[in-house]
Parts: C-alpha cells; sequence; structure tokens
C-alpha cells in the first residue's frame, strides 16, 4: 500500500466489498439465495399445471346430438371421416335423447354440453350461448354437409418436404430464448436488489454506517456493496450452472432444448452475464438509495413498493418489444437504462449484429457510474441527519458535495 | 510532550470557521469556530441538541456544511488525511458475525491499515486491554462494555494522529469511565491530537487543555480552560464567629451572607481591588472572630453558566441526571 493520507476510491470500495462479500458467503442468506430460483419454478410448474387442468375444464369441446337415430350415425360417422383432416377443429360428439328440449339437454347436470344440434342434416339447428353458437355454426354446418352427401371424398396425399427451419421458425424460436433470458435476468436481479438492500437496512440497525462514512467516501462505500453483491451473485451463478449442467446430463434428451441465439450460444451466455451485472448494478444502486432515504425497515419495504413496480413495467416494456425489433419501443426500451439490459438481450438472442451491444453497455457503464454517484449523494445527504442516527431531524439536508 | 502553549503560532491539527448546518428549518449549527492545536485534548461542551455531533460530522467530512471551512491538518477534504484520523461515534457500532482481532482489524483496514497487521495488533491491544481471552469471540457474544472496548482498540489500531470521540463517556462505568480518561491522557502524552464532545462537565474540566462550549449551534466561547474559568473572578469564602460589628464595614455591601447557626457566619463576595491583606486587618481589628477564610477559583461549571448562559446549564444539568439517554 502506497504512503498516502487516504485510501483510493477503489481501495477503499475494495474493503467494503471483501468484508461483505465474505459476511454474505458465509451466511444463511446465501444458503436461501441459492434456493432462491427454485421457488418461481416449483411455483411455476404447480401454477402451470393447476392452469392447464382449469382450462382443459373450462375449455370443453362436446356438442350433444339430438337428431334422428340415422341423422345422429350419419353425423358421428362425417366426424370419423373428417377428423384426420380437420380433427382439431371440429367439435366432440355425443349422442342426446332426440325428444328432450335442446335447453334442457343443456342444463343436465353432469354432461357439460356447449351446444345442442337439433333439427336434421337438411336443417340442422344449434342451440347453444351465443357465442358458442359462433364458435360452432361453422363446423357443425360442415360436418352436416358430409354427412348428407353420404359419400367419402377422396383427398389427395400430400407429400412431405421437411427442411430445417423457416424464417418464420427461427424467429419464433429465437423470440423464446429472448423470453427465457429476459425472464432469468430479471428474476435473478430481483432478487439480488432485495439482498442488497436488507443489507444496507441491517447496516443501518448496527450502527456501522457512521463508522464507514467517517473513513471512506460515501459512493466507495456504496460501490463496495453492489461489487459484493455481484461477487455473491456470481458465485450462486456458478453453483446453478453447476447444478443445472449435472441434471442436464443426467436427463439428456428429457429436457425441452432452447434454440440457439443469433449470436450463437457462448457469446449470447457472455453477454448476459454482462448485461445482468449492469442492470444489476443499476437496480441495486437505486435500491440502496432507497436503503438511504429510509429509517426503518417499514420504510424500506414502502419505499421499495414503487421501484420493484416500475422495474415490473420496465421489463413489461423490453418483453413486449421483442418482437418488434427496430420499433420505435425497442429502440426506447434499449435506450432507457433500466430497460437496456433486457431489451439488448432480447437483441442478442435475436440478431447476430454486434456494435449495438458495444454501444448499449458503454451507455449502461456510464449510466451505472451516473446512478452510483447520485445515490451516494442522496445517501450521505440522508443517512447522517442528526446526533442520534437520523432520528431526531427529519427532512432533506442541504448540498452535499460526494467525495 | 509538548502541551500547547496558546500561543498565535500553534500548529493546528483542526481549524474551523463559521461553520453552518441547516436541517430543513432547524439551524443545527451557526457559525461555528474552532481551532484545535496539535497534541492538545480539547473538549466539545455542551448539553444533547446542542449541535456537538453535527460539528463533528463536519470536522470529519461524514456531512459538509452549508457554509463555512474547516481543515484538518491543512486539508479542507477530511477525506484525504484519513489515515491520520480516529473516529469513535456517539452510537457505536460493529459487525455482530464478527471476531474480535477481525472487527479491530476491519476498523483499521478502513483507515488503510493492511488487515493482516490489524489483526496482529488487535489481538495485542486485546491482551493488553484484558481481552485477550475474546480474541475469537462474534461481537454479538461479547457485554456491552466489551463491544465498546473493542470499537475503542479499532479506533486507535492504525495509529492515529488525531482521535475524534463523541461522547466517548456516555454508556460506561465509572472503573471504564476512569481507564478512559487515563487512555486520553496517555494518547495525548505520546502526542496525538485528541478531541471528544462532552455533556459532563468534569470530564472537560480534569481532561481538557482548551475547550468549545456550545450552546444553541454557537461557541460563544473556545480557548483554555484556565481562560474560561478566569472570565468570572475569584470568590472570597469567609467565615467568622460573630454576625455584626463594625468590621462589617469592611466587607462589600453586596457580600452574600449565610449563617450556620449562631457561631457561624459565612461570607461570600469578590476579591476586593486593594487584596486580601488589607481586608484582613479590619476584621482582625474588629474580632470578627475569623473561623476560615478562603478564595475559590470559579470552576468551569460557573464558566458555563456565566458564558452559556442558566438555560444551557440547566440543560446540561438535565442531560447528566438522566445519565445522557436522550
Amino acid at each position: 500500500m502506497k504512503d498516502t493520507t487516504r485510501l483510493s476510491r477503489f481501495e477503499a470500495a475494495r474493503v467494503i466489498a471483501q468484508r461483505d462479500f465474505r459476511a454474505i458467503l458465509f451466511s444463511r442468506a446465501f444458503l436461501f439465495f441459492l434456493l432462491g430460483p427454485l421457488f418461481p419454478i416449483i411455483i411455476g410448474v404447480l401454477a402451470g399445471g393447476i392452469g392447464g387442468q382449469v382450462q382443459r375444464d373450462a375449455n370443453t369441446r362436446l356438442v350433444a346430438v339430438a337428431m334422428s337415430e340415422a341423422d345422429t350415425q350419419a353425423l358421428i360417422a362425417a366426424r370419423a371421416r373428417l377428423a384426420p383432416q380437420i380433427g382439431r377443429a371440429l367439435p366432440e360428439l355425443a349422442v342426446a335423447d332426440a325428444g328432450t328440449a335442446p335447453e334442457v339437454i343443456l342444463r343436465e347436470p353432469g354432461k357439460n354440453y356447449v351446444a345442442v344440434v337439433g333439427g336434421t342434416l337438411a336443417a340442422p339447428e344449434l342451440t347453444a350461448p351465443q357465442p358458442a353458437i359462433d364458435y360452432w355454426s361453422g363446423p357443425v354446418a360442415m360436418l352436416a354437409a358430409e354427412a348428407g352427401t353420404r359419400q367419402v371424398a377422396a383427398y389427395p396425399a400430400v407429400a412431405p418436404r421437411p427442411v430445417a427451419t423457416s424464417i418464420a421458425a427461427q424467429r419464433g424460436d429465437r423470440i423464446r430464448t429472448a423470453q427465457a433470458g429476459q425472464l432469468l435476468l430479471f428474476l435473478l436481479m430481483m432478487l439480488l436488489a432485495g439482498m442488497v438492500l436488507s443489507n444496507l437496512v441491517e447496516e443501518k440497525a448496527n450502527k456501522v454506517i457512521e463508522v464507514l462514512a467517517a473513513a471512506v467516501p460515501m459512493d466507495a462505500v456504496f460501490l463496495g456493496k453492489l461489487v459484493a453483491m455481484l461477487g455473491v451473485s456470481l458465485v450462486g451463478i456458478a453453483v446453478w450452472a453447476a447444478v443445472g449442467s449435472a441434471i442436464a446430463m443426467l436427463a439428456g434428451n428429457a429436457l425441452p432444448q432452447l434454440p440457439a441465439p443469433a449470436l450463437g450460444w457462448p457469446l449470447f451466455l457472455a453477454l448476459g452475464l454482462v448485461y445482468f451485472a449492469m442492470g444489476y448494478l443499476l437496480l441495486g444502486s437505486l435500491f440502496l438509495t432507497i436503503g438511504g432515504l429510509a429509517t426503518t425497515v417499514r420504510e424500506v419495504q414502502t419505499l421499495s413498493m414503487p421501484v420493484t413496480m416500475a422495474q415490473l413495467l420496465v421489463f413489461f416494456l423490453a418483453a413486449s418489444s421483442i418482437t418488434r425489433p427496430g420499433s420505435l419501443m425497442e429502440l426506447f426500451a434499449a435506450a432507457f437504462p433500466l430497460s437496456s439490459p433486457f431489451a439488448m438481450l432480447a437483441r442478442a438472442a435475436q440478431s447476430d449484429a454486434l456494435w449495438p451491444h458495444a454501444l448499449a453497455l458503454g451507455w449502461q457503464a456510464l449510466c451505472v457510474l451516473l446512478f452510483v454517484r447520485f445515490g451516494a449523494q442522496i445517501f450521505r445527504r440522508r443517512v447522517m441527519k442528526s446526533g442520534k442516527g437520523g432520528r431526531a431531524v427529519k427532512g432533506h439536508v442541504g448540498s452535499v458535495r460526494a467525495r | 510532550m509538548t502541551r500547547p502553549s496558546g500561543g498565535d503560532n500553534r500548529k493546528l491539527a483542526i481549524e474551523a470557521h463559521g461553520l453552518v448546518k441547516r436541517f430543513d428549518d432547524t439551524l443545527a449549527v451557526d457559525g461555528v469556530d474552532i481551532a484545535v492545536p496539535e497534541g492538545a485534548i480539547y473538549g466539545i461542551l455542551g448539553p444533547n441538541g446542542a449541535g456537538k455531533t453535527t460539528t463533528l460530522r463536519m470536522l470529519l467530512g461524514i456531512i459538509d456544511p452549508d457554509a463555512g471551512v474547516r481543515r484538518v491538518f491543512g486539508n479542507d477534504r477530511p477525506h484525504e488525511v484519513a489515515k491520520l484520523i480516529g473516529y469513535l461515534p456517539e452510537e457505536r457500532g460493529l459487525y455482530p458475525a464478527m471476531k474480535c482481532d477481525e472487527a479491530i482489524a476491519f476498523l483499521g483496514a478502513l483507515r488503510g491499515l493492511p488487515l493482516e497487521e490489524g489483526k496482529a495488533r488487535g489481538r495485542v491491544l486485546l491482551e493488553q486491554h484484558g481481552l485477550g481471552h475474546a480474541v475469537d469471540r462474534q461481537i454479538r457474544q461479547l457485554s456491552k462494555g466489551m463491544a465498546q472496548t473493542v470499537q475503542l482498540l479499532g479506533t486507535l489500531v492504525h495509529r492515529p494522529k488525531l482521535v475524534v470521540f463523541d461522547e466517548p463517556f456516555s454508556g460506561l462505568d465509572a472503573i471504564n469511565q476512569g481507564k478512559l480518561e487515563v487512555m486520553i491522557r496517555e494518547l495525548a502524552h505520546s502526542g496525538t491530537t485528541v478531541i471528544f464532545s462532552t455533556h459532563v462537565i468534569h470530564h472537560a474540566e480534569r481532561l481538557c487543555d482548551e475547550v468549545a462550549i456550545i450552546a444553541g449551534g454557537k461557541v460563544p466561547y473556545a480557548g483554555s480552560v484556565d481562560a474560561a474559568r478566569d472570565r468570572i473572578p475569584a470568590q472570597v469564602r469567609l467565615e467568622t464567629r460573630s454576625a455584626s460589628g463594625p468590621w462589617r464595614s469592611a466587607l462589600p455591601g453586596d457580600a452574600r451572607h449565610d449563617a450556620k447557626g449562631e457561631a457561624s457566619h459565612f461570607w461570600y463576595f469578590p476579591v476586593p481591588e486593594t487584596g486580601i491583606e488589607e481586608l484582613l486587618k479590619p476584621l482582625i481589628a474588629g474580632q470578627a472572630g475569623i473561623l476560615s477564610l478562603s478564595i475559590e477559583r470559579a470552576g468551569l461549571h460557573d464558566a458555563f453558566v456565566e458564558i452559556a448562559g442558566e438555560a444551557a446549564a440547566r440543560a446540561l444539568e438535565e442531560d447528566n441526571a438522566r445519565g445522557a439517554k436522550p
């Protein structure tokens, strides 16, 4: 260490980061952090399963046929003939009593019919609520027509000529990769930003903050804390990657494969890591600023809620612009600091141009510096407000230089 | 050791001119001037809420003044000389999960001391202060007093040239207060400048070479303790057997009288300009029956009342009565 009368900003940030990194890595909080991604996965699987079941139960395609015996059999035979061609567009058919009024059939408990077909093949009648009539009139008319001809139409065989992909398929695939990347980035960042905030609140509760503020410039404290949490998160990501790789190797081809991004996997993953770091540093510095504004845990929760909501909006902005590369909205999402990492990661999945990433990373790095500097100033103004840790005097403090 | 002389060519560890700090509509510090000579023990004396902590925070660069300048070892950016400073805030705080030697080393590292060296020095300091057995204990496992000692050692581990204590005696029992007084004297003896804030007059009176009396954000007096005391004329305390007689005319007309029974009368008045000898002659000749006579120099408390006013003195006494728990 040089013989100077102070630590440089980076040395000071390193001292803070070193302490925080070790303290978090060997804490129970880190264990919960490692387990963190399990919760959204479990909830996602459960919600998906339950949602699918509900969807299946709600979207029944069963239509009751209340016609004469002959017409009913002809209609069922016609459905069987058309099913190989357009099966998914046709209703399921069930035989109902032709002597019972259609309205009564629709109300039969436990049957779950969406509509009742009556009348004759020449003049079928469809009884159902209006939306179901709108939806099923066409398919029912087609079935009645097919049943009425009593002939088997000759469908020509379609010769398959498969290709690896098409522009449409590739685009769809890469959008899926972009969406997955954005979602992962968002979840990770929210998890970490919350952790850095609670770390700071704990520090205020421990009353260590004044010792730090007296010894080193506040932006060094700020930077040290952010870097420590970034380091912790990289350890976490390494652990998750190792576990994920092990599961992938064990599962073989049983896992769904994500389509390769436009820049290829190695560059995409590297960019993903850098965008994650940038996004986290931006969001983390915002959360640290909130920590500086708040004096109690309750205040922290109150103040962080709008930022969390705003971050959700930012995520939705970036997510909704995926399908419109080059549009004004996508360009805005790429330029706005908080949505830029998401938008640019989506670009990496869909476009192989590299220069926009160089530009975006430079812009994001500049924003990180500004955010950290601004956050440190606010923090410094608010964190030491009076003799007893800021309780006696509330409010804004006069102009303060950042050091 | 060279004690500060009070001359004009003293090297200053800290100097501040016209410091102002406002929090919203509260003027916390209003034009404070302070000059702390190198090697001095300097006290900032005042009741809670007077602006002591805010002043110290401005001097250390934790917060910046709205107006005025401050220089620490000639530098107007205190963080630029952070390695030369040790600071113990009023609200003590350490990381509960840290071991004692790690906590001391971390505080040293913040001031530029390499971690390993800090740990080694920390172990020695803990041993010297009777906490050798606690080296590997976590802070959360220590008593409050022990944790305070650990933080104090962390404040000193990098061997600063200037040590700033904010209410260092608050929360300490009498024995530990005594130990801290010894430590402060030793620091000053080794050439370290010590500045501390306090609301307890006798700490300032016993320890300080110079004081700044602060009340309502202003510093009405900054200078040597002796000079503060000398602002009030010395008082004569005379005890006589007789209550009256021709000798009474020798006493000033406004002398305060207090009787203790029939044969013990006390008289209080400023030392006459003509001197004590001239006063004694008529008393003896008039058979006043002198039982005792003393010249009492004003204490710092009297000086505080004189300088800061009755209200500030009352606030100070109330703080003391509350044990300084605002």
